[in-house]
């Protein structure tokens, strides 16, 4: 029997009582897709709220950075900030072989872009450490906690996307089944806009 | 699909229907029924907090400095207090959960034709989170040195500054809540846009959706696309409080002007967030009460979409004295203005379709109407603070608090009672008394314009808001204005007394009232097709739908409505 879920599982599952009784048709975009669409879109609006909220303080101020507030590393955070895009790049084509039903595949590329995205993140926290050591730090001027806020709240999205992928990718190395993709796409989804933002801000935030 | 992805779903299934012991039924529902009533009388117990804040502040303007009976002394500290959160309160925790969390879980399901949201776990989870907003919320009330006072728009200095303040977790943990409180709708938000566009009956085309669904939708979209500047705002705010930043603090190199962009750029759509669901709501209520097909429906949507895009680029005519750029605030009069227009479109489309119907005058009705008659000023009033030559002037005086109390009352309160006297046959299986409800109409609303008329004219006369005793300025304490301040306490104590008929009449027809059949009011829309009230899992069998929901008194037909899924005769 062919039965139309369109009740995907966002998290856990939900229930499907009535697509027992008679056919749906399927949605154009499932529902998963679809709701974490429109949380990238409040997401988007978030980041480019900080953006604007550093472009107005900035221009609020005649020296940029402000004097006496160390420099940021440019060259280390490129070759992070490719190692980021690379994670996206890999959790692209595992959701291509997703799509094409290759789960075996997938799954290893899925988890290649996990662990370059864990990279970065611990690459950020070291920075982070010596930033600190330099005496950059949130109330050291409006520079710092600009800083810190903005590049603190991605850090914060890549953190908790990574974690959720995590699981899944766990889930799924277990269970390969379909039902797990359906839960997987949306954050793979979510990664895509996670690193996208990443090289605006370190075009706006480091490059100035 | 594959037989294991069934067999998942079997057991899913069967599970979900299995009888639900009491924890599970009403504590931690699924039932989005369920949790849309939890919504619905947290609500409802907010706003009896937020009245009470504004009984005991009102009665400090009329009798300033004497006690008020069942409160006490409202000391200048309190004051401020109580007018913060009375304001915050009837937003975010009356407005926000009655009307689109709580009737919008309730009505969406059912009127699309589904058996829940399509993600009934995470609508839970909002409720939760909302829950615990609200706690935070009365908990800032105890702490050391009170609730936050710096007004719900939460201006800094003010705001970030413990010295200033003087309620250094006070302002933290009002700020902690509103930021809860806003996750929580995100969730929900999301749950509310996919079921209605994935999980609609079949048959139901864009065109056929009810336009209260419609509106909960689009104003849960303008929530989504603005929340995310406030998020931001609140977050910088909250560490300028606790961390030492200084993202607002001129002293520190911040901008204080910021945050008032941050702040209106949510704010103004915010308004049109809870406008349209009780738009929505009275466009399916006056349709069914002068059994008229809805004029334009196509206009209302699409007149709805123009207000909400431009809800958008109106925001800083809040600001014109805050000192921004005068050529900036032209652009602003303008928008302001422009976006009168597709509002006042709606209004006729809903006056052109009350014109010539068999209007029966029930209390749904009553509601209904009154929230036209009422709103209509609250709207025109807002055309004139949009100039901003005029605003100058009326910025920050009781005009602008006579505006938006003739936007918001209307919209929630006048909102909440029409929606609750509309679907309660539908909710509790009984039927309300339409005595007490008409005397509960006419006791709220005569005395909701004796409240708030004075208030223009106060406002003219230049009395600003935010004072705390009036009659320490010579200007402002004459005997005439004065009166008018009186006349207006008693007028709010007068509307209070009368929602104990509410009160009354809710709690006993829930009990006693005469059983209500399927459909009470005759009406076409999906929800009226099953038992009253609906069984757990809505629809024994998925409804089709074969036309739009306003079909009422079509020529040629015996019955003046036509039920939704009511199949045409071959
Ligand atoms: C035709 C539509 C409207 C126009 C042109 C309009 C215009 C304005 C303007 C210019 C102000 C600023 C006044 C000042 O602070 O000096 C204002 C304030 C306000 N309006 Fe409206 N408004 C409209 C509809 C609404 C609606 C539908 C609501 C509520 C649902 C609303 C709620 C408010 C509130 C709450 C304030 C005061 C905010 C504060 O300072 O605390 N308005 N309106
Ligand atoms: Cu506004």
């Amino acid at each position: 029997m062919k039965k139309s879920s369109n009740q995907t599982v966002f998290l856990t599952t939900s229930e499907v009582s009535l697509s027992n009784t008679s056919p749906r048709h399927k949605p154009p975009i499932s529902n998963g897709i679809l709701g974490m669409t429109i949380f990238i879109v409040t997401e988007a609006m978030f980041f480019a709220a900080l953006i604007s909220a550093y472009l107005v303080i900035r221009s609020g101020q005649d020296e940029w950075p402000p004097w006496g507030q160390p420099r940021l590393p440019i060259e280390t955070t490129a070759i992070n900030t490719i190692i980021l895009v690379a994670s996206g790049v890999f959790m692209f084509f595992s959701h291509k072989l997703f799509k094409k039903n290759k789960i075996i595949e997938g799954h290893r590329l899925m988890g290649i872009s996990i662990l370059l995205g864990s990279f970065f993140l611990i690459a950020q926290g070291r920075e982070w450490l010596e930033l600190i050591e330099f005496g950059l730090t949130v109330s050291s001027s409006v520079y710092g906690g600009l800083f810190y806020l903005i590049i603190g709240a991605h850090g914060f999205h890549v953190l908790g996307t990574i974690l959720v992928l995590l699981y899944y990718w766990q889930k799924l190395k277990n269970s390969k089944n379909q039902i797990e993709l359906e839960n997987i796409f949306p954050f793979q989804i979510l990664w895509y806009f996670v690193v996208i933002v990443w090289p605006i801000l370190y075009t706006l935030i480091y490059l100035n | 699909m594959s037989q294991a992805t069934t067999a998942v779903q079997k057991e899913q299934h069967s599970e979900h229907h299995q009888e639900l012991s009491f924890l599970y039924k009403y504590i931690l529902p699924l039932d989005h029924k369920i949790i849309g009533m939890q919504y619905i009388f947290t609500g409802l117990i907010m706003a009896v907090i937020g009245g009470y804040f504004a009984y005991a502040f009102r009665m400090q303007l009329a009798f300033p400095g004497e006690i008020v009976p069942l409160y006490g002394l409202v000391g200048p500290g309190e004051y401020n207090m109580l007018v913060t959160n009375h304001g915050t309160i009837m937003i975010f925790w009356v407005a926000m959960p009655v009307l689109i969390a709580g009737f919008g879980n309730y009505i969406i399901p059912l009127m699309i034709g589904c058996d829940d949201m399509v993600f009934p776990r995470l609508n839970r989870l909002s409720y939760q989170i909302f829950l615990a907003s609200a706690l935070v919320l009365i908990l800032s009330f105890f702490v050391k040195g009170g609730g936050f006072g710096g007004a719900w728009t939460a201006y800094p200095p003010l705001s970030s500054v413990a010295e200033y303040s003087l309620t250094d977790w006070g302002s933290s943990l009002w700020l902690l809540a509103v930021a809860l409180e806003f996750v929580s709708f995100l969730l929900g938000g999301i749950n509310f846009i996919t079921t209605t566009m994935n999980s609609r009956a079949p048959g139901m085309k864009m065109m056929d959706i009810p336009i209260a669904v419609w509106f909960i939708v689009i104003a849960v979209i303008l929530f989504m696309a603005s929340v995310g500047p406030l998020i931001a705002g609140a977050v910088m705010l909250f560490m300028d409080q606790r961390i030492g930043t200084s993202f607002f603090l001129p002293s520190g190199g911040g901008d204080p002007l910021l945050w008032q962009h941050l702040f209106w750029f949510f704010g103004h759509p915010e308004v049109y967030v809870v406008l349209l669901p009780t738009m929505g709501i009275v466009a399916d209520i006056i349709t069914v009460f002068a059994r008229k097909k809805l004029f334009g429906y196509r206009t209302v949507l699409y007149t709805a979409f123009a207000t909400g895009g431009l809800s958008f680029v109106v925001w800083a005519h809040h600001q014109f004295i805050a000192g921004i750029d005068p050529r900036m605030a032209n652009v602003f009069v303008v928008t302001t203005v422009l976006i009168s227009i597709p509002l006042a479109e709606m209004m006729f489309c809903y006056i052109a379709t009350l014109y010539g119907g068999s209007i029966q005058f029930t209390t749904p009705m009553l509601w209904g109407l009154g929230f036209l008659a009422a709103f209509l000023i609250g709207g025109v009033t807002g055309i004139y603070l949009g100039a901003s030559a005029i605003d100058v002037y009326f910025h920050d005086s009781y005009f602008v608090i006579a505006h938006f109390h003739y936007t918001f009352f209307p919209i929630t309160i006048i909102g909440m009672f029409a929606a609750l006297t509309y679907w309660f046959p539908k909710m509790f299986g009984r039927m309300m008394n339409e005595t007490l409800g008409k005397i509960h109409f006419w006791g709220t609303f005569i005395p909701f314009n004796c409240l708030f008329l004075p208030l223009f004219l106060l406002g003219l006369a230049g009395q600003n808001r935010r004072v705390y005793n009036f009659l320490n300025y010579p200007d402002l304490a004459r005997q005439e204005l004065h009166d008018l301040r009186v006349f207006a306490t008693m007028s709010l104590v007068v509307m209070l007394l009368f929602q104990f008929v509410f009160i009354y009449n809710f709690f006993v027809s829930m009990f006693f009232g005469k059983k209500a059949p399927n459909n009470p009011w005759e009406a076409n829309s999906l929800e009226w097709s099953i038992p009253s009230p609906p069984p757990h899992g809505n629809f024994k069998t998925l409804p089709s739908v074969y036309r739009g929901p306003y079909e009422y008194s079509v020529p040629g037909r015996e019955s003046d409505y036509w039920p939704q899924n009511e199949p045409p005769k071959k």
